[in-house]
């Protein structure tokens, strides 16, 4: 007997693909509390990771979009490294914050419009042409700052996303997540609707299609790695926050952590799939494993195999999902 | 006559609701070259495709020298000798021509590739086909010829050439080289080879055949061009909506005969048509040339009208369409829509109120991964909402007027359309034209592959469309449907197209002799 009830759940499961990372979120989340019950469970604790995840969370941002379209970006770490270099250049150069925030955020989105510009001009794989970027903008960022640290002035940016000081506790969060949290509600509204966004997950799913229908493939994919570039330009401002120096060597290897969080969170490298709730969750997850496993006391190498497992699982359960969603069809 | 080699017997299949094969029997003899005829969708394609193991008959019986034969997989077919070289050509490019004909089967000593083996024996595979080869060893930094690894003079085929380098016609002797030496092939079955072959490769494949004959191999040839059928087989089978309907001594019985066999009476199928009353012209093509093809393409298509490009397969049909729409390059000749004319994008064309239904709706026609409700309004998200913002519930409800308008059978707008039957897909895609709501609808082979009865919908629906004063361009290789639901027919053959006639005055014997160059 089914019940029509039963029947939508399916299609419902099959359509919102972070439903599962959601559940294992909070299935690890009862696990760690009930196994380090003094510390993990504490609301100090729970805001600690949400700071630590607003990085990756911002740049998962860009990069939903970026899979969703069927492409790639390997340059997001080292768009995070330019933007904090950047950043400190400006103000130490006696610009002051802003001027140097947008300096850092347009500085990063130029970068996108250059991988852009170069996927839809040559053709060339965005894997290969992101590849490359990761270098050449890694390598610029260490010419600017002439390979060291560079200091910046204090500024209220190094706040973004520090600990709340004991006066502002009535702000909940700090003003770096709050960002997060508009930020992924406007890129959730702009996939979900907007024409642009429909046009990605068009571009995404078949691009033949998509140009049949009179879609300007060839300007959206620029305009999406823009997008999301300047998305890792905002996450680097976040990083320089944490660090308070532009530091040309910092989030190297970021943008697996990026593309892990996208994937967990139900977006396909062949394009088409993805949700920004998905893949700020599995952001989310990642942290979660890292700090539960430090409260455990677990070694660090443990907790990279767990990240891994993860992925995996976390893969093979989505294709099983669509098995089962595409089943329920006939 | 001998005994003989293949026995084909009352061979049915059906795929659904559809009777691809109804019946068929052909006998072949060692030695014989047998073609097999008929127009696109008469059956020729299942009947190799359970010849080649690919497919199994529902029922039927079919004999290799006398022993029962029902292969369950290609790999068996291979083994008790039957090879089967397809249209499309399947060599690795990126390996040797020695590489590729014992692909699977290197001669080698403890896992190392022998060379000097693997050279003899794909030279002789090749020189079965009356074909020399050898290393062609060329000075280093000499410029290499644009036909590398085939000497035209010597008519050598360089074994270590890229099979990717190499001219078609090379690479289809490759192919054909491959299919002997995988197996002690008794039966090869050659499915349309001169499809894209210049007149001088024909000949020299035709010579290849040949000299297979004299060794006893059997060989099926399936082709829609009669003068060749009659050049190299020895006796025909005509296939006609899954039925053997005829057949004999290939040089014995006159063309025009063959074609009316293929052509043949069938039931009165019952087409909708209404009178449909011609208006203003509104698409015009002057002279249009493509890249390669179409090659010359002259037509004026009227609002309230149904005008049917018929022709083989490979005629150039589809890349008109693909002019039109502004998918592939004009090259000569101009097009105008309404009052436009100048270069043409998609996006362009559906601005001017021109659709294009895709004859791949798998591969380009639809987003399969995306929703019923996605896919109808894609081209047209404008009036869904406020601005560049798209509402779902008005994309939902723009999409459900279409799913009951056009009856697609889904559970909801959000259903995907890759969970939907054929004919269901069809109607999606149909639906974004209707959605867009064009004036002129470039309809590429569309009932292909969908059950009878999503066929009299759209039947159906295009009737109602001319009424309402929309022009409409039909693809279609389906000869009744041609003729059953278009006003004009226009006939391509080799990239040119006819002056368009009335359907009325057409038979269908007179659309295939236009569309093999007989007329």
């Amino acid at each position: 007997m089914t019940t029509p009830a039963r029947r939508a759940i399916g299609p419902w499961l099959a359509r919102n693909s972070w439903v599962g990372p959601l559940v294992a979120l909070l299935v690890l989340y009862v696990v760690f509390s009930m196994l380090a019950p003094d510390s993990f469970p504490t609301a100090g604790n729970l805001r600690t990771m949400v700071r630590q995840t607003a990085v990756v969370g911002i740049a998962a941002l860009g990069m939903t979009m970026v899979v969703i379209l069927g492409g790639i970006d390997l340059s997001v770490g080292s768009i995070v490294a330019f933007t904090t270099v950047a950043v400190a250049y400006l103000l130490q150069a006696g610009h002051g914050p802003i001027a140097a925030a947008a300096g850092g955020i347009l500085v990063a989105a130029c970068c996108g419009l250059f991988n852009g510009v170069l996927i839809t001009g040559l053709r060339v794989m965005p894997f290969i042409v992101t590849l490359g970027a990761m270098g050449i903008i890694r390598g610029a960022a260490k010419g600017l700052a002439h390979e060291q640290k560079i200091d910046a002035p204090a500024t209220w940016l190094n706040d973004l996303i520090a600990e709340l000081p004991a006066g502002s506790r009535w702000q909940v969060l700090p003003p770096g997540v709050w960002l997060l949290i508009v930020l992924a509600l406007c890129v959730g509204g702009l996939l979900r609707y907007t024409r642009f966004g429909r046009h990605i997950f068009a571009i995404g799913s078949n691009e033949d299609t998509a140009r049949l229908c009179g879609v300007h493939v060839q300007r959206v994919k620029t305009q999406v790695y823009a997008l999301s570039a300047a998305l890792a330009g905002i996450a680097g401002l976040m990083q320089f926050s944490r660090l308070t120096v532009g530091d040309p060597t910092v989030a190297s290897g970021l943008e697996l952590d990026v593309i892990a969080a996208v994937v967990i969170g139900g977006g396909t490298l062949s394009g088409g799939e993805g949700s920004v709730l998905g893949s700020l969750v599995g952001a989310m997850l990642m942290t979660e494993i890292k700090t539960g496993g430090t409260h455990l006391g677990l070694a660090n190498w443990v907790q990279e195999i767990i990240t891994g497992v993860i992925i995996i699982v976390a893969v093979a359960l989505d294709r099983l999902r669509h098995r089962k969603g595409l089943g329920t069809g006939g | 006559m001998p005994d003989p080699r293949l026995q084909i017997e009352h061979v049915s299949k059906r795929f659904g609701p559809t009777v691809a094969l109804d019946g068929v029997h052909l006998s072949v003899a060692p030695g014989e070259v047998h073609a097999i005829v008929g127009e696109n969708g008469a059956g020729k394609s299942t009947l190799m495709k359970i010849l080649s193991g690919a497919i199994t008959p529902d029922s039927g019986t079919v004999r290799l020298d006398g022993a029962a034969y029902q292969p369950r997989d290609p790999l068996e077919a291979r083994r008790r000798g039957v090879a089967m070289v397809y249209q499309e050509l399947s060599l690795a490019p990126h390996l040797t021509v020695a590489g590729n004909i014992l692909l699977g089967m290197e001669p080698s000593r403890g896992g190392i590739v022998r060379r000097g083996d693997l050279h003899a024996a794909a030279g002789a595979a090749l020189a079965q086909l009356a074909v020399t080869a050898g290393v062609i060893t060329r000075s280093r930094g000499a410029q290499t010829p644009p036909d590398a690894g085939y000497e035209t003079v010597s008519r050598r085929i360089d074994l270590d050439a890229r099979a990717g380098s190499l001219p078609v016609a090379v690479q289809q002797l490759v192919e054909i080289a491959r299919a002997l030496a995988q197996s002690d092939t008794r039966v090869l079955i050659l499915d349309e080879p001169t499809s894209s072959l210049a007149e001088d490769d024909v000949r020299r494949l035709f010579a290849a055949i040949r000299t297979l004959k004299s060794r006893g191999l059997s060989v099926l040839y399936i082709s829609h061009v009669l003068e060749e059928v009659q050049e190299i087989a020895d006796r025909f089978t005509v296939l006609r909506d899954g039925r053997t309907v005829g057949g004999g001594e290939a040089r014995a019985v006159p063309r025009s005969d063959i074609v009316r066999m293929m052509a043949g009476r069938r039931m009165d199928q019952l087409f909708p048509r209404s009178a449909h009353t011609a208006g203003d012209p509104i698409l015009e093509l002057d002279g249009v040339g493509g890249m390669v093809k179409p090659a010359f393409a002259s037509l004026s298509l009227r609002r309230g009208e149904v005008v049917g490009i018929g022709g083989l397969m490979g005629a150039g049909r589809t890349e008109l369409l693909r002019v039109i729409f502004g998918l592939d390059p004009v090259r000569r000749g101009s097009i105008r829509v309404a009052a436009w004319s100048g270069r043409a994008t998609p996006r362009r064309r559906l601005a001017q109120g021109v659709g294009l239904l895709s004859e791949d709706r798998k591969a380009e026609g639809l987003a399969l991964s995306l929703s019923v409700a996605d896919n109808t309004t894609l081209s047209r998200l404008t009036g869904l909402g406020p601005g560049f913002l798209v509402w779902p519930s008005r994309q939902q409800a723009a999409a459900a007027r279409w799913v009951e308008r056009l009856r697609i059978r889904c559970r909801s707008g959000r259903q995907r359309v890759s969970e939907l039957s054929g004919g269901n897909q069809q109607k999606v895609a149909l639906a974004r034209l209707l959605h867009h709501d064009v004036d002129v609808f470039l309809l590429d082979e569309p009932t292909r592959g969908i059950d009878v009865g999503s066929k009299a919908e759209i039947y159906t629906l295009i009737d109602e469309l001319a009424l309402a004063g929309k022009a409409i361009l039909i693809v279609t290789s389906y000869l009744p449907e041609l003729l059953g639901i278009c006003d004009r027919v226009a006939v391509m053959h080799r990239g040119r197209l006819g002056a368009p006639r009335d359907a009325a005055e057409l038979t269908e014997h007179a659309v295939l002799m236009e569309a093999m160059g007989q007329a």
